[in-house]
């Protein structure tokens, strides 16, 4: 295990060498000069040249790299223009509200989808799994901002049991804050149900078919116990790697959310940082992000080879 | 100088049983539309092409026409999906949207698609350097969500449809390397891959000819799904404001320029929401069909036996 735990790192650091060169890339794409572009139309000529020195723009791009590089690892992401802070401290402040809001998604999405998953897999072509069916069709269908605005028109305007928006923080005020949770909770959420019950009830249809739930059966084990201890346990391991890979989608989706909710996280700071060409920020959110993508990624594989040794002993 | 003619003859059949089994699929193909009720979908599909084709001539409305009369109007005979807070009709707005959606999609894969499969393809083929060079490439790019990578992508190029296009592309592009690398991978071991390399065919033509026409069914699943993936990311931006600006008529800005009105006039989200809910349920549907009638993998499940505990 440890041996494979080294070789995924070691194969990491190519990708995260070019992972960082694409996000430090992101301000040189940008049309024009840099510094004059960070300072907008009327900065003079003096201002520009010092933030060209600040930035070492005058130097070869590779050596700009290794310096932002060697300074993003030390956690230091240069200065917001628009927020008179360092970047790493503006990101550190929104980090936790980005975070309740993709966990409570997330939390959301299996509690809603494992029972179902389960239930429409043992109860093939039941009523339960037509409606199952159609919603989960319609449920990927919708984009998350359209049900973000379907759940305010709803809950909001319609009927006034929820908040159209806004965030109280988590540790002042406890109540308020579920209140409102749960809209963005739900618009965020949503889709990720739909794939995740696909994956639960493929996985259970499958498991229930192996040999030892046979087995199982035949020793005169109650159907209950071996659809939530046999077979579920094993039919939950592939659901890891889907949960993986919507993390993406999920801090994806936060960015739509927190702008539509007015969730101080940041998603939103990122989108005001685009309007607002406050690009240090911008590259420090993407890169946070990949960042911490990457490493979900890692842990997904490394908890997948963990929970099935067929992995780790085929690669090394 | 027997023997080379005999296994060219050889060739030459495994490479025509291989074209054989293609024409096959193609009727396969067209049995199936007449089975399968989830096909009807690719007629809201069909309709949604020749509203974008023919906008001009089957909306009602100048889409970009002010009408300072008729402002915020609640749907009625005259304008179906009512007018909006600058007295234009709905209606004909969405009708020209689907242009924009549908075009963005349609490129962004072309461009993504194309680029992904010859980084994938040549990545098989050659292996070596070039195989390491491009699964880097690939896994760098897959390190970034893609939501996110495009919005950071438009955020440097600046806001505007074409930028859109240019990110979605790139978001897209890793999916096919990876998928055209794994279908190649399999393909280049084929005995007629073997028998054309005997033959002393050229590299890009068994490329053209015998790799890309075998590996082209999976891709073309991938693609209804990346379409549908490709216009919900479109609409999600354009939301934004990192798209269309206004006043082009797109279905994602439309939502963003009716959302101050939800309170009072609602109905104004109904026309740019049901058209992306109606393509979108009709892509997935459609794909999902196309992947059961060509995907032998997943062919499997559909024989399945049904089983009741």
């Amino acid at each position: 295990m440890l041996r494979y735990i080294i070789q995924r790192v070691i194969f990491m650091i190519p990708v995260a060498l070019v992972v960082s060169f694409m996000t430090f890339m992101l301000i040189h794409l940008i049309p024009g000069d840099p510094a004059r572009v960070l300072l907008g139309e009327d900065a003079t000529p003096q201002s520009v040249a010092a933030l060209q020195q600040q930035l070492g723009l005058n130097k070869p791009l590779f050596e700009q790299f290794a310096l932002w590089l060697w300074q993003a690892l030390q956690g230091n992401l240069g200065e917001s223009i628009q927020l008179q802070q360092p970047v790493t401290q503006a990101l550190l402040q929104r980090l936790p509200v980005t975070v309740e809001l993709g966990v409570a998604a997330l939390l959301f999405s299996l509690v809603l989808a494992i029972p179902l998953g389960v239930y429409s897999a043992t109860h093939r072509n039941s009523w339960v799994e037509w409606l199952v069916n159609i919603s989960s069709l319609i449920g990927t269908a919708i984009p998350s901002f359209v049900l973000a605005l379907l759940l305010i028109f709803l809950f909001a305007v319609a009927w006034r049991i929820f908040p159209p928006g806004g965030y109280a923080p988590l540790m002042d005020d406890p109540l308020s804050n579920l209140r409102d949770l749960i809209l963005p909770m739900i618009a965020l959420g949503t889709g990720a149900v739909a794939v995740n019950l696909r994956q639960i009830r493929t996985s259970m249809t499958e498991v229930l078919e192996q040999d030892y739930v046979r087995t199982a059966r035949a020793k005169g084990l109650a159907e209950r116990r071996i659809t939530y201890v046999h077979a579920l346990r094993n039919a939950v391991v592939p659901l890891i790697t889907i949960v993986g890979l919507q993390i993406g989608a999920i801090l994806g989706g936060a960015f739509v959310i927190e702008t539509i909710f007015l969730w101080p996280g940041i998603g939103a700071l990122a989108v005001q940082s685009i309007f607002s060409k406050d690009y240090p920020v911008v590259q420090g959110i993407v890169l946070l992000v990949a960042a911490s993508y990457m490493l979900t990624n890692l842990l997904v594989d490394l908890s997948y080879a963990f929970l099935d040794p067929r992995i780790r002993l085929n690669k090394s | 100088m027997a023997r080379p003619t005999q296994i060219g003859n050889e060739a030459q059949v495994i490479v025509t049983q291989a074209s054989e089994a293609r024409d096959s699929r193609v009727r396969s193909l067209l049995r199936g539309f007449r089975r399968d009720a989830r096909w009807w979908f690719s007629i809201v599909l069909l309709l949604f092409v020749l509203a974008a084709i023919f906008a001009p001539l089957v909306s009602p409305y100048d889409p970009l026409a002010y009408h300072p009369s008729i402002l915020e109007q609640p749907p009625s005979w005259a304008h179906l999906l009512g007018t909006d807070d600058l007295g234009r009709d709905q209606l004909s707005r969405v009708i020209y949207g689907t242009r924009i959606s549908l075009s963005i999609g349609v490129i962004s894969i072309l461009m993504g698609g194309l680029a992904g499969v010859l980084l994938g393809i040549l990545a098989a083929y050659f292996k070596g350097w070039v195989d390491q060079a491009v699964t880097i490439i690939v896994d760098a790019l897959l390190a970034f969500p893609s939501l996110i990578l495009a919005l950071a992508i438009v955020a440097s190029l600046g806001p505007s449809l074409v930028n859109v296009a240019v990110a979605l592309a790139i978001v897209r592009i890793p999916i096919y390397a990876r998928l055209a690398r794994g279908q190649t991978l399999q393909v280049a071991t084929q005995d007629y891959v073997a028998a054309a390399h005997g033959l002393g065919t050229k590299t890009t033509r068994i490329l053209m000819r015998h790799i890309l026409p075998n590996i082209f069914s999976p891709l073309l699943v991938q693609a209804t799904i990346s379409i549908s993936f490709a216009i919900l990311d479109e609409s999600v931006l354009s939301f934004l404001g990192l798209g269309a600006q206004p006043p082009t008529p797109e279905w994602g800005s439309m939502i963003t320029e009716a959302q101050p009105f939800i309170f009072s006039d609602p109905w104004m989200l109904l026309g740019p929401a049901l058209a992306i809910v109606l393509v979108l349920l009709s892509l997935n549907i459609v794909g999902d069909a196309l992947r059961d009638r060509l995907d032998p993998r997943d062919a499997r499940q559909l024989v399945m036996p049904f089983r009741k505990s």
